[in-house]
């Protein structure tokens, strides 16, 4: 029952928070929150981690990487976990993909 | 028009990596700043719902708080931890000074909603917004049909003008929420409103059946549904979420007049919500002004908004427990719900610290509660148009 703005989430996906998605760092509640419609969700450090890396220009598998650089951690597992995080976040609809770029 | 902002809705699948944050903190911290708050910024509006949830008594344009006034508002919400406002009224496209007022929002960091009935906005005033950092746009609707939506708003064209309006803000980009106020006239068109979501292509649906008090309460015998009515609404409703998940988001406000146990209103007086009247008034609820006996702090005063909040007379009067009367006062219910709505209660029963009468605890439900469903059943169809003269009652030909 996916609309047309639905994303599936890959290795290979680049995605980005859309516009009407904040991440912010509260600073009265020294907690990092997602911004949305009616909505103030509250990532965990891992999530805030991940979202942070999505620029538009990494894709899930380069943000990965990084993750498992960082932690010396299985890349394997990492990207897993990676990929069920943001797509519970595209299946809130809070998740989009970056546009092609020309050059 | 924004009887959900004071019920939270929260997402029944969260994960635990994004939880939402109301939901995690709503008993640790309860009486810290609000995350949200409603701004009331006119009463003036083109459209004249018979169930408006502004009060009766509205404020004039002359009493309205100026630009810079409202710009000062907006600093100090964002300096004390509010992360969201949403601009609503009235009609909050009817103050020129709306595009200024929202780039300000977003420059202080906030996350603007507006909430509006469309009909006053230009493409190119929704591309201004758009471009002053608006981050969604919820739009009401009175029903699916011209004939029909635009009777009960009272205004020729309205519905018309909302279906552009909505395609002008998916073609900007912006989240649109379909705001559906429901009631008797109008409940047999909810598939058909679910249906038209979908083709404007909404992220969100608001199901919100319409809260007795204010200009409903004088409208109540033409809009109160019937209990065959209301479930078919839930039974729906229900569906409908099984079948659009991840494709629409439905929230969805029950009407508690039918229910055995009221609606724990506004989160509890004063625990997560204010609002902020177009005068100035920091309210517990925008309909709190109803409920007379209570002196209301205003921006204009010598206090700050957080002093207001912690320390004002008006909230701290049905805050938490304490003000509670038998069968409140004992019941095993009473930090779940906090009594119900003090307005509902006010209006039903002459004093806001009763019980609301929505409880069927309340030694006035049955009396109160039978009587509504006799109006549900009766003839009367007629509708009191909101307006600042008190009210016009309808035309026996419907204009």
């Amino acid at each position: 029952m996916a609309g047309p703005r639905h994303i599936s989430v890959s290795e290979a996906s680049r995605p980005v928070l859309p516009r009407h998605a904040k991440l912010k760092y509260d600073e009265t509640r020294k907690v990092w929150v997602i911004l949305a419609p009616e909505r103030v969700l509250a990532p965990d450090e891992i999530a805030v981690e991940v979202l942070q890396l999505c620029n538009g220009e990494r894709n899930v598998g380069d943000v990965s990487d990084q993750l498992a650089a960082k932690y010396a951690a299985p890349r394997e597992a990492i990207l897993a976990d990676v990929i069920v995080m943001l797509q519970d976040l595209a299946d809130k609809g809070f998740l989009t993909e970056a546009r092609e770029k020309t050059s | 028009m924004s009887d959900a902002l004071g019920n939270p809705t929260i997402p029944p699948d969260a994960s635990d990596s994004l939880a939402v944050l109301e939901k995690q903190r709503s008993t640790a911290e309860t009486f810290g700043i609000p995350l949200a708050v409603l701004l009331e910024i006119t009463h003036r509006c083109p459209l004249q719902c018979p169930y408006c949830s502004n009060p009766v008594e509205l404020d004039r344009s002359g009493k309205e708080l100026t630009t810079e006034e409202w710009k000062k508002v907006l600093s100090e919400l964002a300096e004390i931890g509010v992360l969201q406002v949403h601009f609503s009224g009235g009609e909050p496209t009817a103050r020129k000074d709306l595009v200024e007022l929202v780039k300000h929002a977003s420059d202080v960091g906030l996350y603007t909603n507006l909430i509006t009935s469309a009909v006053l906005l230009t493409r190119e005033r929704l591309s201004e917004l758009a471009d002053a950092g608006l981050c969604h746009v919820q739009i009401s609707f009175q029903g699916v049909e011209e004939a029909l939506a635009d009777r009960v708003g009272g205004y020729k064209n309205g519905h018309r003008k909302k279906l552009e309006v909505a395609k002008w803000t998916r073609e900007l980009d912006l989240p649109l929420t379909v705001n559906a106020v429901m009631h008797r006239q109008n409940l047999h068109q909810l598939p058909d409103i679910i249906q038209m979501s979908i083709d404007l292509d909404a992220d969100r649906l608001e199901v919100a059946n319409v809260q007795y008090y204010g200009w409903a309460l004088k409208n109540r015998a033409a809009l109160m549904p019937t209990v065959a009515q209301l479930d078919e609404c839930t039974r729906i409703v229900e569906e409908a979420r099984e079948r659009l998940k991840g494709r629409l988001t439905i929230d969805y406000v029950v009407p508690d007049y039918y229910a055995l146990r009221p609606k724990k209103c506004m989160g509890g007086w004063g625990r997560q919500f204010f609002n902020i009247s177009p005068a100035g008034k920091v309210l517990p609820c925008h309909a709190a002004e109803s409920i007379t006996g209570l002196d209301f702090e205003s921006v204009r005063s010598n206090h700050s908004i957080a002093w207001i909040w912690q320390n004002s007379d008006a909230f701290n009067r049905y805050r938490g427990t304490g003000w509670m009367k038998e069968p409140c006062k004992s019941c095993e219910f009473r930090e779940i719900d906090f009594g119900g709505c003090r307005c509902q209660a006010f209006a039903l029963t002459g004093d806001a610290a009763n019980t609301d009468p929505a409880c069927a605890l309340s030694p006035l439900h049955e009396t109160i509660f039978k009587q509504a469903e006799r109006e549900a059943e009766g003839e009367t169809n007629r509708f009191l148009y909101r307006n600042f003269a008190g009210g016009t009652l309808e035309s026996e030909n419907g204009a």
